[in-house]
């Protein structure tokens, strides 16, 4: 396939001030492949979520795309009428958010949150719906039958794992990743991201993935691209990154991790 | 671990326990570590593992179910009103959100007088600015800018810059820091670490570091705990751990550390979700058996398959 799955060109993203509007997004360009992970670093305040934000338009005011244009598969996101939205949003793109394993209804059994989508989307009945969460959980390596427990009866690894597995039941084309396992333990986390990296592999949808650990970016990500205060200062193959930063914000970015083997970065000092 | 007299502060035995039977959760059990003065000491483990608890018990929130807290080789008594006020002011907390744990109707200024008026009462009039611009100078903060300014105005890191500094205006001798980093963002992390080593180095303090993030105790740390459900199943000098370590949960702990030499389809880096059960299953199994790998570095014996 020649053009990308998602193609993000000139995009520029204003918040609305009283007096002086503030530039999130300034002119950012970046292709995603069918099948692909892109990795998005960088610190908080840098746009980073923005663009995440802007990808299924769920940016409210005072947030405003000034220019560009946001395709997916030649389609501007951005010319979608609200019933073309509806339509687009979780069935091509779908979203996992931050504080997502907070994000589940806690008065709703897991089961009616699936059925909730399912329905919307599809138009399954009841039955089709369990059974198709039943698949959805097994993927996710949760026993089908605890579909019947509300939110507070699973951990925070396993709330997270759901979320997953309800944003990957209408089989979307990509999958956009903001900071997804932050809140979680390296244990959970590497659990988590193994088991997404499989199921891309057998499904073959692509990953926009932010996040500002940059190790572990370069271990999930095929590409990064590192945004500095709105702009996209480098994009290169993970191996590059971190093999050969070009860009000094990135090294400086590299140098702001202490490692676990080997020599700290900065001078130690002598104890 | 060394002779309990030279430690500020010991935790021997304690345990502590939430609920009754059969809801009962053992959230610490029987732990023991201790706090020497200019050194740090790492405490690491995942989300429920009884990080926190142990430090709210060293910060007398919690009283033990079991076991005694020894400061300066002594109990801490709770019948006596003025060890304990000593305690207290010995013993400071540095918090992991930086943006809640000031008050945000007070300047700087305000934040550090308090504790200086209170704690300090023989400084007078000029000598309590004197102090309170040579605390924040000493956290690299300016003092003629910062000083006058409300908690909103300043950024996390120089936040928790103040909230070392308003630990030392106490007068603090052993500093618990709970994850002071992790809201941080990374750039300025390693910032408050280094002056977290500094203040350790200059003002032979004895820091307790909270963290999940075993990268990061290797670089503020001389010495590491690792906890799991309750128990320390691993600890010693901080190199000998992270470099060999022994217990099945500790090599688990370290293996899932991001690790950009290694891509994720790589089979190696492959975690096996039976294997990962296994592990948890047996590290959780009450155990009274230490097994020293070497003069400082000591494991909990771990459960064997068949008898857990």
């Amino acid at each position: 396939m020649t053009t990308p799955l998602l193609q993000v060109k000139n995009l520029t993203i204003d918040y609305i001030g009283d007096k002086t509007d503030f530039r999130a997004v300034d002119d950012v360009s970046f292709d995603v492949a069918h099948g692909e992970t892109f990795g998005l670093a960088g610190e908080s305040g840098c746009g980073k979520s923005t663009i995440a934000f802007a990808i299924s338009r769920l940016h409210k005011p005072p947030a405003l795309i000034r220019s560009g244009q946001i395709l997916l598969e030649g389609r501007d996101v951005l010319d979608l009428n609200p019933a073309q939205l509806r339509d687009f949003r979780w069935r091509e793109v779908a979203m996992v958010f931050q504080s997502a394993m907070n994000s589940l209804n806690p008065v709703l059994r897991v089961e009616a949150q699936f059925y909730d989508v399912l329905r919307t989307h599809q138009g399954m009945s009841k039955a089709q719906a369990r059974e198709r969460t039943a698949e959805m959980l097994r993927l996710v390596d949760i026993p089908p039958d605890r579909m019947k427990d509300y939110p507070h009866q699973f951990s925070g690894g396993m709330r997270q794992r759901i979320v997953i597995a309800i944003c990957l039941s209408l089989n979307p084309k990509i999958v956009v990743m903001d900071e997804p396992t932050t809140a979680l333990d390296v244990v959970v986390q590497r659990e988590i991201l193994q088991r997404i990296n499989e199921l891309r592999r057998t499904f073959g949808f692509s990953v926009l993935f932010i996040t500002h650990d940059l190790g572990l970016m370069v271990q999930f990500c095929d590409r990064i691209g590192i945004m500095l205060a709105g702009k996209l200062v480098e994009q290169n193959t993970a191996e590059k990154i971190y093999g050969d930063p070009q860009h000094d914000y990135t090294k400086k970015l590299w140098a702001s991790f202490p490692s676990l083997h080997g020599e700290p970065v900065m001078e130690r000092v002598p104890t | 671990m060394s002779e309990p007299h030279s430690a500020i502060l010991a935790l021997d035995r304690i345990s502590k326990s939430f609920g009754r039977p059969p809801f009962q959760v053992n959230a610490a059990q029987s732990v023991s570590f201790e706090l020497h003065a200019g050194r740090t000491l790492a405490l690491v483990g995942e989300s429920g593992s009884g990080k926190t608890t142990c430090a709210r018990l060293v910060m007398r929130e919690y009283t033990p179910s079991d076991g005694q807290l020894l400061f300066k080789g002594k109990p801490v008594s709770t019948d006596n009103a003025k060890a304990l006020a000593a305690y207290r002011r010995s013993v400071q907390m540095i918090f992991q959100d930086p943006f809640s744990s000031l008050n945000p109707a007070h300047t700087i200024d305000y934040h550090l007088r308090r504790p200086l008026q209170l704690h300090q009462r023989d400084l007078r009039g000029k000598q309590v600015d004197a102090a309170i611009e040579e605390l924040l100078t000493r956290v690299k903060l300016d003092p003629r800018i910062v000083a006058q300014k409300h908690p909103h105005e300043l950024s996390g890191g120089q936040r928790q810059r103040v909230n070392i500094a308003r630990t030392l205006a106490v007068g603090a001798e052993v500093i618990v820091a709970d994850e002071p980093t992790s809201m941080l963002d990374v750039s300025v992390r390693l910032g408050v670490l280094n002056l977290l080593n500094e203040m350790k180095r200059d003002m032979k303090l004895a820091l307790l570091y909270i963290t999940h993030d075993i990268a990061t105790a290797r670089y503020v740390a001389e010495d590491i705990v690792v906890m799991y459900a309750g128990q320390i199943v691993e600890w010693g000098n901080v190199n000998k751990v992270i470099d060999n370590p022994q217990h099945p949960y500790t090599k688990l702990l370290l293996s899932a550390v991001p690790d950009p030499e290694m891509r994720f389809d790589d089979p190696k880096a492959q975690l096996k979700a039976a294997d990962v059960e296994e592990v948890r299953r047996l590290s959780a199994v009450p155990q009274d058996r230490v097994i020293a790998i070497d003069q400082d570095h000591f494991i909990r014996q771990v459960a064997s398959t068949r008898a857990a």
